[in-house]
């Protein structure tokens, strides 16, 4: 005997649909959580932990959770801004997903938390296929990196609702080609906004936090092209932009982006997922 | 190295389908990799190979899809093929693409059961999440 099912299943559907629940459990709870992704060494970071400091001079109540391979560096770092922080270490897995998160939050995670920022395992290939229940997912780059990181990490950069570019201090010895990286995001993300930091100099100091916050009460978030797969394809896992909010742009809004200008806009359908197993013949 | 955890992604999935099914053995699983969903063929079937050991896919065949990107303008009526790496803007007007048709699947599309052919162990499927 033989059977061939012709089962259609997204295989990150698992991951999906915890994300949903974990999305839905925080914002019951209040909390709104950012996701920021980058490769190691492009200065997360810092930028969290002047952040944290600036948020918790506002009375803005928000946490911070690290994932490292190995090391508590960044929990001790991220902990001097007075903010609860919690260290996660992988022991080697090369990335969060949903479950994980949940059961690191689960009796850890101070009531009233409005904002939880999840810095992810220095990577820009593992984490950009797992949704952790996030409403912002940013994608961060320094500027030594090269202007064509974006090209070379498509998917990381392609569904980042907000890309950051760190240590612009050193954009001039570093020949940073501004123009060059803000091309290349458009090509991947057209639309996204591109904000340029700098812990060392100041540029930018609390502009991550106010998208943060804004986020949080509610306000419109990018949606990238990449995860605009619904209407045509309704069994495609997505990064699933699930907002519990109303946004005051729809999806239909569709506005250009593909010169590297910043336009922040747009609302996304979430990612629809998986479809049952069909038939099944002897 | 993402690629295993996928793997036990769809090992995990099928489990469950060959539980239901009551299959004791898999020949093939059919899966589709979209170029954008940032997952490589070759460590996924070798992460696959790994992982499939002791379970009800012992021995079983990964055969991928690799599914092209492709993108929608709406007002141009236009839909292209995005390349690697995707340009998201549309050829004809330069504004960004309405959405994304194909590109990102890393979808289970089939999966052909070996149970009680001659010769094959017949095992039990493993319990418990993975």
């Amino acid at each position: 005997m033989c059977r061939v099912v012709d089962l259609q299943q997204a295989v990150l559907a698992g991951n999906d649909l915890r994300a949903r629940q974990l999305r839905a459990d925080l914002a019951a709870r209040g909390t709104t959580v950012v996701n920021l992704l980058s490769s190691p060494g492009s200065g997360k970071t810092a930028l969290l932990e002047q952040e944290l400091a600036l948020a918790r001079e506002r009375g803005t109540r928000i946490a911070a959770l690290t994932a490292d391979l190995a090391t508590e560096n960044d929990a001790i770092r991220l902990a001097r801004s007075g903010a609860p922080v919690k260290q996660v270490l992988t022991d080697g897995l090369c990335h969060l997903e949903a479950g994980m998160l949940a059961r690191h939050l689960d009796g850890w995670l101070p009531d009233a938390t409005e904002l939880l920022f999840v810095e992810n395992v220095g990577n820009l290939v593992c984490p950009a296929s797992y949704d952790l229940g996030e409403t912002l997912r940013v994608v961060l780059a320094s500027v030594t990196e090269g202007e064509d990181k974006p090209l070379k990490y498509p998917t990381a950069f392609g569904l980042a609702n907000l890309v950051v570019v760190t240590k612009m201090d050193l954009a001039g010895p570093a020949a940073f080609d501004e123009a060059a990286f803000r091309s290349h995001v458009a090509q991947v993300n057209p639309g996204v906004e591109v904000l340029l930091t700098s812990v060392r100099g100041g540029l930018g100091a609390g502009e991550l936090l106010a998208r943060a916050t804004a986020a949080a009460a509610g306000g419109p978030v990018h949606t990238p092209v990449m995860s605009r797969t619904g209407t045509a394809q309704g069994h495609l896992h997505g990064h699933g932009h699930v907002h519990d909010h109303e946004h005051p742009y729809g999806h239909g809004a569709h506005l250009d982006g593909c010169d590297g200008a910043d336009h922040p806009h747009g609302h996304g359908q979430s990612a629809a997922d998986r479809l049952a197993a069909v038939t099944a013949e002897s | 190295m993402h690629e295993l955890s996928i793997a036990m992604a769809v090992i995990g999935q099928v489990e469950e389908a060959a539980r239901t099914a009551g299959a004791t053995a898999v020949h093939t699983v059919h899966l589709q990799v979209g170029e954008l969903a940032g997952v490589v063929p070759d460590a996924l079937e070798f992460g696959f190979g790994l992982a499939c050991a002791g379970t009800v896919l012992e021995g079983a065949r990964l055969v991928t899809e690799t599914v092209p990107g492709r993108a929608r303008c709406r007002p141009c009526a236009d839909e292209w093929a995005v390349g690697m790496p995707p340009d998201l803007c549309c050829p004809l007007c330069g504004t960004a693409a309405d959405e994304l048709l194909s590109g990102r699947e890393l979808q289970i599309t089939g999966v052909r059961f070996a149970d009680g052919t001659a010769g094959g162990p017949v095992l039990e499927p493993t319990g418990g999440e993975r």
